[in-house]
């Protein structure tokens, strides 16, 4: 498998049956593919709507649903929509079970950046802030370095999105969480060494590898 | 003048340096009949509130592209190349909100509330200059409401009185947008006489709707 695939297959075993998830778009959103089919979960879109949904196609387009992405989507049965403050009053007011977020960096202190970068990249947060300060489980997934780049540093560089807000990171070499607000390294993924990860992970953590 | 009025009337609610808002996301709910009328009056110098500005040549972003908005406050732009460049070059003043902060700003100011306190935002750039408040222990950030002059909104249905039905994922912004401002405008697809609407189904209140227009 290519590392998005092995960190969205993962990500999707955080789920559990009847969780209220928003996932992120692009990496985050890949793990949908790989939920069991023993549970079902409901997705929430920030702009407003909540259950399963599936890409629209020409026969079941309606202009006026789309997801958080701007892409064309249809709400299966069961679903519900809102309006941008009842969505946001689900964030915040702690009624996520989990959101899934992708990251520039992430920090040995649950640190988050994934909204900008000073003079290059300037996207703005959306709704991350929110996701990060109001979600009951924060998980990172994200490839493990940028062009060879560690991303799991001793301290964030750039300008963060939320402070000692990340309960877990999943990438393809391996699963962090942070037990007791430190961070331990609790899977390896398979044919990586504890010697590999070290040596693109400048983060402290504590090996306590699971089973 | 008359609660329904006609498209091309929105000229009349334009002043230059204003500040509008503009509900929807990625231009889905995105009132485009009343953009094409800003687009064609001479306006210019506008703040605009929106949670992004869609995409270069669609909904709000056509906006972008023909340089009537001076000053943002938005929650994403990474989608309009157009926005990232004016900012970049200094001919848009950007403030970046958190989504949910911008939800609650603009409530804030529909509600009358003097603001809000949220901990979204806390440690980041977007605690810089405000108040931080403790309370219980824990610490909040002050956000005040956003003063609106005029806002548009889109929904599907209206009754003559103003009271609004929305479809899908429209409601977005525009529900909340719509009680915000000194005037809200509506554009609608359809207009029912009164009554013929179920009053348990009714998304916005006629009272937050100065106008509405069939478009």
């Amino acid at each position: 498998m290519e590392a998005k695939q092995i960190i969205a297959a993962r990500v999707a075993q955080e789920f559990k049956n009847g969780d209220f998830v928003n996932l992120g778009i692009g990496l985050p959103t890949l793990a949908v593919d790989y939920i069991s089919k023993d549970i079902h979960i409901n997705l929430h879109s920030e702009n407003g709507f909540a259950g399963v949904w599936d890409k629209a196609n020409e026969d079941n387009i309606d202009k006026d649903v789309v997801d958080a992405g701007g892409t064309n989507v249809v709400l299966q049965k069961g679903g519900i929509f809102f309006d941008s403050v009842t969505s946001f009053e689900i964030i915040r007011g702690g009624h996520l079970d989990m959101t899934v977020l992708g990251a520039l960096e992430v920090d040995e202190e649950g640190n988050l950046a994934n909204w900008k970068i000073p003079g290059k990249l300037l996207p703005g947060m959306g709704g991350a802030m929110d996701l990060v300060n109001g979600a009951k489980k924060v998980i990172i997934s994200m490839v493990h370095t940028a062009r060879g780049n560690p991303k799991i540093l001793k301290k964030c560089t750039l300008p963060l999105t939320g402070k000692g807000v990340v309960d877990m990171i999943i990438t393809e070499m391996g699963v962090f969480e942070f037990i007791n607000n430190k961070l331990h390294l609790t899977q390896l993924s398979k044919g990586v060494s504890l010697e590999e990860i070290k040596a693109l992970t400048p983060a402290s953590y504590i090996v306590a590898l699971k089973d | 003048m008359e609660k329904q009025i006609q498209i091309h009337q929105i000229s009349e609610f334009l002043k230059d340096g204003m500040t509008i808002a503009i509900g929807g996301f990625m231009g889905c709910g995105n009132a485009h009949n009343i953009i094409d009328e800003i687009l064609k009056s001479n306006v210019k110098n506008l703040t605009l509130i929106a949670t992004d500005t869609a995409r270069d040549g669609y909904g709000i972003g056509r906006l972008i592209d023909d340089r009537r908005i001076t000053k943002l406050l938005a929650s994403h732009i990474g989608t309009n190349k157009e926005t990232q460049k004016q900012v970049i070059e200094g001919f848009i003043d950007l403030e970046l909100v958190p989504q949910g902060t911008l939800a609650e700003r603009i409530r804030a100011s529909a509600a009358g509330l003097g603001g809000v306190l949220t901990q979204t935002g806390l440690g980041t750039e977007v605690q810089d200059g405000k108040e931080v408040i403790t309370i219980d222990g824990k610490d909040y950030i002050l956000e005040l409401p956003i003063k609106i002059d005029l806002a548009f909104i889109l929904a599907q249905k209206a009754d003559e009185a103003g009271n609004l039905i929305f479809n899908g994922a429209t409601r977005n912004f525009n529900v909340p947008m719509a009680g915000a401002a000194k005037v809200t405008i509506a554009e609608v697809e359809e207009i029912v006489k009164n009554g013929e609407l179920d009053p348990n189904f009714i998304h916005t209140p006629f009272i937050y709707i100065n106008h509405i227009i069939k478009a």
